[in-house]
């Protein structure tokens, strides 16, 4: 890449995680701003860009006090943050500013002062075409392709429950997951019915938290306290929210043309990634996620997750904090996909995967209709 | 969507789709073909959005189908009566379409993809008519 690299050096989440009804989503964006700004030993004064999705930037910036040069309020639902990401760093390159902080907060459970899911009317085709016919809510929406999915690779819905089963192993080893008991694949298929094919516990948590990243260039990011976590490749795309107009139900678009243009940025292989996190709404999305961004070919994912490749131990060490799944999900599920990134790159992670250089964070929004890509490298190229 | 009614939302027709809703209470489903590269395509817009063309037309489909997949929702819906399959169909002219599938057992052993079905027009109100479908006679 020509240009200045970019790193964050900061990176948080909020003070507690889970369930907490004793904060708005507003403060929950700030609790989180507020410990990534002491994770980078910076003040509000130092910040001169900012990025946020469910709350508007202006409305935060003028909360916690933050006087930018430079905003973002792109919302395209759970991958919005690896977007602000991406748009983070051409603005860096491009002098508009020098720190940004990007953050996220959803009180996704305790719905205090929450934004919430969004009404599919006005201006949006899927509530004249999709809602009236029951699809309405993310279990009735995300999950429509999975049957043919499995019906083209062969598969069968105790492949989803592997997915579940996988990261709750992952989840075990992490203090901050909200569920950590171990599960079985016979569990997770004799959980509650939600949408057939899917039980409940093939479907993500609904939780309260938020997460925040702060961003600058890669030559001021060595004077930072923690060691800088550089951002080596972005990729962003989108296919559309309406999951009955999607082309093909076996793969996503949007995984497709953002993954490959992150790794196509980073210069670097498959085989160079230490680390994957998937964004798990539901547990077909990571096997999905697995084949777009070509660590396997199509309908060869669910293997790799039977096998043991994406558990503790595995050689493709997937979605370490837990996911969606088991850690936490407020609704908007991308900032916390990345904060694992990060930890991971750090090496701070509850459950480290040894020697992780190299991750990439993959995210999805309004079902399958956008996804952004990062990769994270503790080194410059 | 206001939780508390007993009725299914509704569609709300737009200057861009009022052709398509005309059509299923005239008992025709309406599809829009592109006059330049011949792209059919749905949902309803005034272009075409393989090649950008303004010269699109309207006509009637065949009303067959093929069913592409679904899920059967166990979550309460206003308007449906315990487990209901949402469910996407693959027109014969190439267009795929959310619906819901009557005349039909809601059970995975019931539906089975690909399986071929045919448009069944139900009357909500004086204004709407919604495009369902049922297994092929």
């Amino acid at each position: 890449m020509k240009h200045q690299h970019v790193a964050v050096v900061g990176a948080a989440e909020t003070t507690e995680m889970g369930v907490i009804p004793g904060m708005t989503e507003l403060q929950l964006h700030a609790d989180a701003g507020l410990n990534a700004l002491a994770d980078a030993g910076l003040t509000v004064a130092d910040i001169d860009g900012i990025a946020c999705a469910g709350v508007a930037p202006d409305v935060l910036a003028s909360y916690m006090g933050i006087q930018p040069t430079w905003i973002d309020g792109t919302h395209i639902g759970g991958s919005s943050f690896m977007l602000h990401v991406r748009h983070a760093m051409a603005a860096i390159q491009a002098g508009h500013c020098k720190t940004i902080i990007i953050t996220h907060g959803e009180s996704g459970r305790s719905a205090v002062g929450a934004a919430g899911f969004p009404e599919f009317f006005a201006g949006r085709l899927g509530g004249e075409f999709e809602v009236p016919y029951g699809a309405h809510l993310p279990p009735t929406m995300f999950t429509i392709p999975v049957l043919r999915y499995l019906k083209e690779f062969d598969l069968t819905t105790e492949d989803l429950a592997q997915v579940a089963v996988a990261q709750r192993k992952w989840a075990a080893l992490n203090p901050r997951a909200t569920f950590k008991d171990p599960l079985t694949v016979d569990d997770v298929m004799n959980s509650k019915m939600i949408a057939y094919p899917f039980t409940l516990l093939m479907c993500c948590l609904r939780t309260d938290g938020g997460g925040a990243l702060i961003l600058t260039s890669a030559d001021r990011a060595k004077d930072f306290p923690r060691p800088p976590v550089y951002i080596l490749g972005t990729g962003e795309s989108c296919e559309g929210p309406m999951i009955s107009q999607l082309e093909d139900y076996t793969t996503s678009r949007a995984f497709r043309v953002a993954g490959q243009t992150a790794f196509t940025e980073a210069g670097i292989e498959r085989a160079d990634i230490d680390h994957v996190m998937i964004y798990d709404a539901f547990a077909h999305v990571p096997l999905y996620g697995l084949e777009d961004l070509g660590f396997c070919k199509p309908g060869e994912a669910a293997g790799l997750v039977k096998d043991g490749h994406t558990s503790p131990g595995g050689k493709l060490p997937t979605n370490t904090n837990g996911g969606g799944l088991s850690y936490m999900h407020s609704g908007m599920y991308g900032m916390y996909a990345m904060q694992e990134s990060v930890r991971q790159i750090r090496g701070i992670a509850p459950a480290q995967v040894p020697d992780a250089k190299i991750s990439i964070a993959l995210g999805i929004g309004g079902m399958f209709s956008v996804s952004g890509a990062i990769i994270f490298g503790n080194e410059l190229p | 969507m206001n939780q508390k009614t007993k009725e299914r939302p509704l569609p709300r027709p737009s200057p861009e789709s009022q052709h398509f809703w005309d059509g299923t209470k005239a008992g025709e489903l309406r599809l829009q073909k592109c006059g330049d590269c011949g792209k059919t395509y749905f949902p309803p817009r005034p272009f075409c959005p393989s090649c950008s063309s303004r010269n699109v037309s309207i006509f009637a489909a065949s009303g067959k189908a093929t069913l592409y997949s679904y899920v059967i929702s166990h979550l309460p819906m206003p308007g449906f009566d315990g487990p209901h399959a949402v469910a996407v169909v693959t027109l014969d002219e190439g267009p795929r379409m959310m619906t819901n599938i009557v005349d039909c057992d809601q059970t995975p052993e019931a539906l089975v993809l690909d399986m071929p079905l045919e448009v069944s027009f139900a009357r909500q109100n004086d204004d709407i008519t919604l495009p369902l479908f049922k297994p092929a006679s």
